[in-house]
């Protein structure tokens, strides 16, 4: 799998003595949605922060665009098109809603682009542009959650790590906010890393996904295969 | 009726009374000789009768008995903001620095030299501001920095007799280095760990200039440092004038707090102002979105160093003389508390809190002994009637919208 914009070959991470990765190997192709599917603790998280840099591998190695992650410093990860939605949302509280959308776009230089960015993110969100001048801590759940997705985009990502974007959202929220992340994908040509739970509707979103348990991911395959998987729907999906 | 008949309201009035006993007649009525009820009881009394006066009227008013007053009062006050607000913002300035320019000439020595200090402290607490108030990093030992431009110029001056504008930006960079050197170590810290951190290193530049003998002269401190000089012109030519009268020096620390104002106003609105606030409100998400965080928060280290740099450059060419108990940790936790009282990250805030916190113990000297207490008293009302600070900071929207777009 050459041709993959994102790779982990083999990846062990994990903070001090506790091992959450332990040997991860995954593939993204450009232009995919792939999910990863899994427990609490499986190490769904730390596969996407282990992907931006911010909890460095200790074995194996992440490749973006064929070159080692490890040797890139975090914070210029973004400015090379690979940007996380991290879990939790955490947007910037006392930051208004525009000010947080610029801080994604804070490596950028193309000042005209930003701002026909920015109205891009508000036609996918019209609530955040009501909203733009209100701190960002003040919106509710699922505002929080479109504006997480609309910083990030504010950095023009190639591949875009969502980490658990349904989190504590009503159904229908979660509904809307997967709508958007197709919509993303198909128009904008953004490949999709997505973490989640709801590993139902992750699957119907996603083509490929990853079942990753305590730190090993222990199956993959397209996502119609393990909808049908009986094992799958015993374990993930309530059945 | 309601507000003022609630026994909600009467029983926390009364619990505020008994609690207010306790506390003061162990300050009052313990004494080497025995107990004593009778002053304690006389000064609370008072403070009961004045409180239950207060509960009184503020019940009325909720209840919206004092309206016949109140209202004409609230509709007179807001006919006589209305011209002001529409005065344009260059105007309000101007009449600020119209006032500050005036000052020196229509006040006495004392009030010239409290001046000086408020001014000294709002250098001070925008430098720290900086640090705590936009980048979020809890610093408590931020008082070394103003020791090390202080030293900085004294050194340079009694052995080298340099000049003190040269000296202003030697002391500021001199800080500034301290900073990286101090913000180093500290950078991976947060909260709690960070504020311990930089505590110890307060003590141990204190430390370090108390015993360096051979340098600092140690505890003696260092005498004949120069007071600024400036071109004059006297009697048809000009020369170098030292600047030792009091107005002379305010002139030179209001310049100083005003480069300052500046500075820190166009750091807090630049692009790396509005990192700093992003790695305040969340460090990690901050690093996702491609701030370079360690770079960053050393600059805020040594941006905050620089102004405190300043601010004791001068205040050894004030005092012409510098010993290491002006830079206690006395010192740092004021400064502290000029930022959080007048609110972080707002400027107007800060200068209201370092003029709060130098003006207000000089109007309370007519308490003498217990000037302090009072002192105490009022800045925790401070805190708890207005928590954000009395200026809170403002958010102003997009930078963009400032550029015209969007």
């Amino acid at each position: 799998m050459s041709d993959a914009i994102l790779e982990l070959r083999d990846v062990h991470a994990g903070y001090g003595n506790i091992k959450a990765l332990k040997g991860v190997s995954l593939a993204v192709m450009p232009g995919e949605i792939v999910t990863i599917i899994g427990a609490n603790g499986a190490g769904k998280s730390t596969t996407l922060m282990t992907i931006c840099n911010i909890v460095p591998a200790t074995e194996g190695e992440v490749l973006y665009q064929g070159a080692p992650v490890a040797a890139v410093s975090p914070d210029r990860l973004p400015a090379k098109g690979l940007c996380q939605v991290p879990e939790g949302r955490r947007i910037f509280p006392r930051l208004t809603v525009i000010e947080n959308l610029e801080m994604g776009a804070f490596l950028r230089t193309d000042k005209d682009r930003v701002a026909f960015d920015l109205d891009k993110v508000f036609g996918f969100f019209p609530v955040l542009k009501e909203r733009k001048h209100q701190p960002g801590g003040t919106l509710s759940g699922g505002e929080q959650q479109m504006l997480a997705i609309g910083r990030a985009l504010m950095t023009r990502p190639k591949v875009l790590l969502l980490d658990e974007p349904s989190l504590g959202l009503a159904p229908l929220i979660v509904q809307r906010i997967f709508e958007i992340i197709k919509t993303i994908n198909r128009e904008e040509g953004v490949t999709v890393l997505l973490v989640e739970q709801n590993a139902n509707l992750a699957l119907q979103t996603a083509s490929r996904g990853y079942v990753l348990e305590t730190g090993h991911v222990v199956l993959e395959d397209t996502s119609a295969n393990l909808l049908a998987n009986p094992d799958i729907r015993k374990a993930y999906l309530g059945e | 009726m309601t507000t003022l008949a609630s026994k909600r309201h009467w029983a926390s009035f009364a619990i505020g009374l008994v609690w207010f006993f306790f506390i003061l007649w162990p300050l009052m009525g313990i004494k080497p000789e025995g107990l004593e009820f009778g002053p304690a009881l006389e000064v609370w009394s008072y403070v009961a009768a004045a409180a239950l006066v207060l509960f009184v009227l503020w019940g009325l008013k909720r209840q919206g008995s004092l309206d016949f007053i109140g209202v004409p009062a609230a509709r007179l006050a807001q006919s006589l903001a209305a011209p002001v607000r529409v005065l344009p913002r260059w105007a309000l300035i101007l009449a600020v620095a119209a006032c500050a320019l005036a000052f020196p000439f229509l006040n006495e020595r004392y009030a010239i030299d409290v001046a000086i200090n408020v001014m000294v402290y709002i250098c001070l607490g925008l430098g720290l501001n900086i640090v705590v108030g936009l980048a979020g990093l809890l610093d408590l030992g931020y008082i070394a920095f103003y020791g090390v431009g202080a030293y900085t110029y004294a050194l340079l001056s009694v052995h080298f007799g340099l000049s003190f504008w040269l000296c202003l930006p030697i002391a500021a960079a001199f800080a500034a280095v301290a900073g990286c050197i101090i913000g180093y170590p500290t950078l991976r810290m947060r909260g709690d760990y960070l504020a311990i951190v930089t505590l110890g290193f307060g003590e141990i530049v204190r430390i370090v200039l108390n015993n360096w003998m051979s340098l600092t002269n140690g505890p003696n401190g260092i005498l004949g440092v120069k007071a600024p000089s400036v071109w004059w012109m006297d009697a048809g030519h000009w020369t170098l004038v030292s600047l030792r009268n009091l107005s002379g020096l305010y002139f030179v620390i209001l310049f100083l707090a005003v480069v300052t104002i500046i500075a820190v106003h166009r750091l807090n609105y630049s692009r790396i102002g509005r990192a700093w606030e992003a790695i305040r409100e969340d460090e990690t998400a901050a690093q996702l979105m491609g701030v370079n965080t360690f770079a960053l928060k050393l600059l805020a280290y040594a941006m905050g160093a620089v102004f405190g740099g300043l601010a004791g450059c001068f205040f050894a060419a004030r005092m012409r003389f510098v010993s290491p108990e002006s830079f206690t940790f006395m010192e740092s936790a004021m400064v502290l508390a000029m930022v959080v009282l007048g609110g972080m990250g707002s400027i107007p805030g800060v200068i209201l809190g370092a003029l709060a916190l130098i003006a207000l113990p000089e109007v309370f000297r007519g308490f003498e002994l217990y000037r302090m207490l009072v002192f105490g008293g009022v800045m925790a009302a401070m805190m708890i009637l207005k928590p954000k600070g009395l200026w809170p900071a403002k958010r102003v929207g997009g930078r963009s919208e400032e550029r015209g777009h969007a």
